[in-house]
């Protein structure tokens, strides 16, 4: 899967998760969009690893900076 | 019917709106570990059930702060019902602490905890508890042998289970909800996710907080009233297999070799709930003698005849059945479970009935009770022996509708039916019943107090009270106990507190008779005035006029008063 493919299937999470188009790149993070807190990170993280069909680990989890970041392990992972 | 199991969905309910006709429940959830997600997926889950669901999510591992010290924040919020979860997990984290003398005796510890939160609890406030049981959990340090070992975290798991069962049978307010059995449908690796537990304390996966949640959620519902009382079934292809008119007797599928296992097993499952007091009926597109004839005639059939309260087979549409069904058994639509194999007509009978519960039976019979286990339409706080009888006295009841419908008139009806009355003062055997009917009776209900088992104890043991209880038998069976009498003594009247009558019993002569009572008692007991009073509420309309019909006077606010000496006593075909 390339870099495009994985931001058109995230876009479509987002959008599920926080009930509108959510503008994704690299540098996106948390705090850039509305209702991203610690709960909704979890549902996040979950629905990701569902759709990818793959684990981030603990670690990445709570330290994962940014899109870019998400965006590498989901591709090393998948 | 369809069940939203997905977490981001139910979530996403939170913040919908609720309307006039969603019931308000509301719920505090106390944990040792984080219980945010849980009470989101609880309030999502409720919002399906038309429950506007008020969740105070209290801070987690503060169960000591929040069960003993009566001024709590818990208490404070003064809710219907407390969700205790205390989980396997934060469990075992206190179990590896221990030393072998303190593991071997865990269980014990841990009930004793338990048993002093829930009488906290009570002495503190009339919230319900309810008690999620522990998941399974195999600490590997010992491989299966631990199973066999005291000192082992999975054996002392399983004591605690069994001791929060043997528990919670002897405490009245307390539910035990089966949160293991749902570890084991899911199983424990889609259940419980690591990562999650050591970044936000959850031990309960977002796959499985929606059946976490549906399960309180399930007896939530019945606490609201939300009961389901009957089964109506089709016959073919849902009962056994093949088709009765074409496939003939013995050409069917049912008993104990192939497909026929799958139809046999539903149908022990559903004798199952018919013992347990769940009422079952047919109604089928069939001539009624080929309908009836493997009930009569083959020999591998689970069910017969005298199983089902009402058996109806003709060519109507189903939907004019099922409402001649609830008719004849006279409960709520709401109450009732359509089970047909046949989406065609599932669909016609659901759009014509909304209320009716129809559930989207699988295709593969070897599902369906798988299906329908999943779906959990039975849950119930309650269970006595009299209700494995219900599904006989629903027979009798719908035996007498045939006998009055041969009958000239009503009178002659009721003539034949010899019915005979016992009026008896609350003793030990009755109470638990007693308080039950002032639960649950709704329609002829004069003023709808509900009593617990205590308060009718205290109430049968207090002089100040006159109790009676009304049981009727006629020459088809009994009705049972099917009336309530409290009556008040005041300085120079009776104060009519409860008066009440199960709808199975109405227009037979027993409002009558029971009116006759009331005045022999105040006579025998001296007093000159009975006083009556009627509380509307959305349900017992039926009885707004009840006190005049019976020759009460209407001195206003509600308030009939009865001049004892002046009473006619009132026909009735009822014996004494």
């Amino acid at each position: 899967m390339n870099r495009e493919e994985v931001y058109a299937k995230l876009s479509e999470i987002f959008e599920d998760v926080f009930d509108k188009k959510v503008e994704l790149n690299e540098e996106t993070q948390a705090k850039d969009v509305d209702g991203w807190d610690s709960l909704t990170h979890i549902t996040l993280i979950a629905r990701i690893e569902d759709a990818f069909d793959m684990k981030f680990t603990m670690h990445e989890v709570l330290n994962m900076k940014n899109l870019g970041e998400m965006v590498d392990i989901i591709i090393r992972e998948s | 019917m369809g069940l939203v199991m997905d977490y981001l969905a139910l979530s996403k309910n939170c913040k919908k709106k609720t309307d006039d006709s969603f019931l308000n429940y509301s719920l505090a959830v106390v944990g040792t570990s984080s219980t945010q997600l849980l009470s989101c997926a609880l309030k999502g889950y409720a919002y399906e059930e038309g429950i506007a669901l008020n969740v105070f999510d209290a801070p987690y591992n503060q169960l000591d702060a929040q069960f003993l010290d009566q001024d709590s924040s818990l208490y404070k919020e003064n809710p219907n019902a407390i969700l205790l979860y205390i989980s396997s997990e934060s469990l075992q984290t206190e179990f590896a602490a221990l030393d072998l003398d303190a593991k071997k005796d865990f269980a014990n510890t841990v009930m004793n905890r338990l048993v002093k939160y829930w009488d906290a609890i009570t002495k503190n406030s009339k919230a319900k508890i309810l008690q999620y049981n522990f998941v399974n959990i195999n600490s590997s340090i010992f491989g299966s042998y631990g199973i066999s070992l005291e000192y082992s975290f999975e054996y002392q798991i399983s004591k605690l289970n069994m001791l929060l069962m043997d528990n919670a049978q002897n405490n009245s307010g307390v539910y035990v909800v089966d949160l293991n059995n749902q570890q084991s449908l899911i199983g424990r690796n889609s259940f419980y996710d690591d990562k999650f537990y050591y970044v936000a304390k959850m031990p309960i996966s977002t796959k499985a907080l929606p059946y976490a949640a549906k399960i309180v959620i399930d007896v939530i519902k019945i606490f609201l009233g939300k009961i389901k009382k009957c089964i109506i079934l089709d016959l073919d292809n849902t009962l056994w297999g093949g088709v009765i008119g074409d496939d003939g007797l013995e050409n069917i599928q049912i008993g104990e070799l192939g497909i026929g296992q799958a139809y046999s097993d539903f149908q022990r499952w559903l004798k199952s709930l018919k013992q347990r007091g769940i009422i079952l009926a047919v109604c089928s597109k069939n001539e009624v003698e080929i309908a009836k004839l493997p009930f009569e005639k083959h020999p591998d059939m689970v069910l017969r005849l005298d199983d089902f309260a009402c058996f109806v087979a003709n060519w109507d549409n189903k939907a004019a059945n099922v409402i001649s069904i609830q008719k004849t058994l006279n409960i709520g639509m709401d109450s009732i479970v359509f089970i047909d194999d046949n989406p065609f007509e599932r669909d016609q009978v659901k759009s014509a009935i909304p209320e009716l519960c129809v559930p989207d039976m699988p295709q593969d019979a070897a599902l369906y009770v798988k299906y329908l286990k999943e779906l959990n339409l039975f849950e119930t706080v309650s269970f006595s022996l009299e209700d494995s009888k219900r599904n006989d006295l629903y027979r009798v009841e719908a035996k007498r509708l045939e006998l009055e419908k041969d009958s000239v008139n009503y009178d002659d009806y009721l003539k034949n039916l010899e019915m005979e009355a016992k009026c008896s003062t609350f003793d030990s055997f009755s109470i638990p019943r007693v308080s039950q009917l002032t639960q649950r009776s709704n329609q002829f209900n004069l003023r709808t107090i509900r009593y617990s088992v205590d308060d009718i104890e205290r109430i049968s043991k207090d002089d100040n009270y006159i109790t009676r209880y009304f049981n009727l038998k006629d020459k088809l069976g009994e009705y049972g106990l099917i009336s309530v009498l409290i009556m008040k003594k005041e300085n120079d009247y009776l104060f009519i507190d409860t008066l009440l009558m199960s709808c199975r019993v109405l227009k037979r002569g027993m409002e009558e008779f029971i009116f006759n009572s009331i005045a022999t008692i105040a006579k025998e007991l001296g007093y000159k005035k009975v006083v009556g009073e009627y509380i509307k509420t959305e349900k017992n309309a039926m009885v707004e006029n009840l006190y005049t019909t019976m020759g009460y006077e209407d001195v206003g606010n509600n308030r009939f008063v009865l001049d004892v000496d002046n009473y006619k006593s009132k026909n009735t075909y009822i014996k004494g």
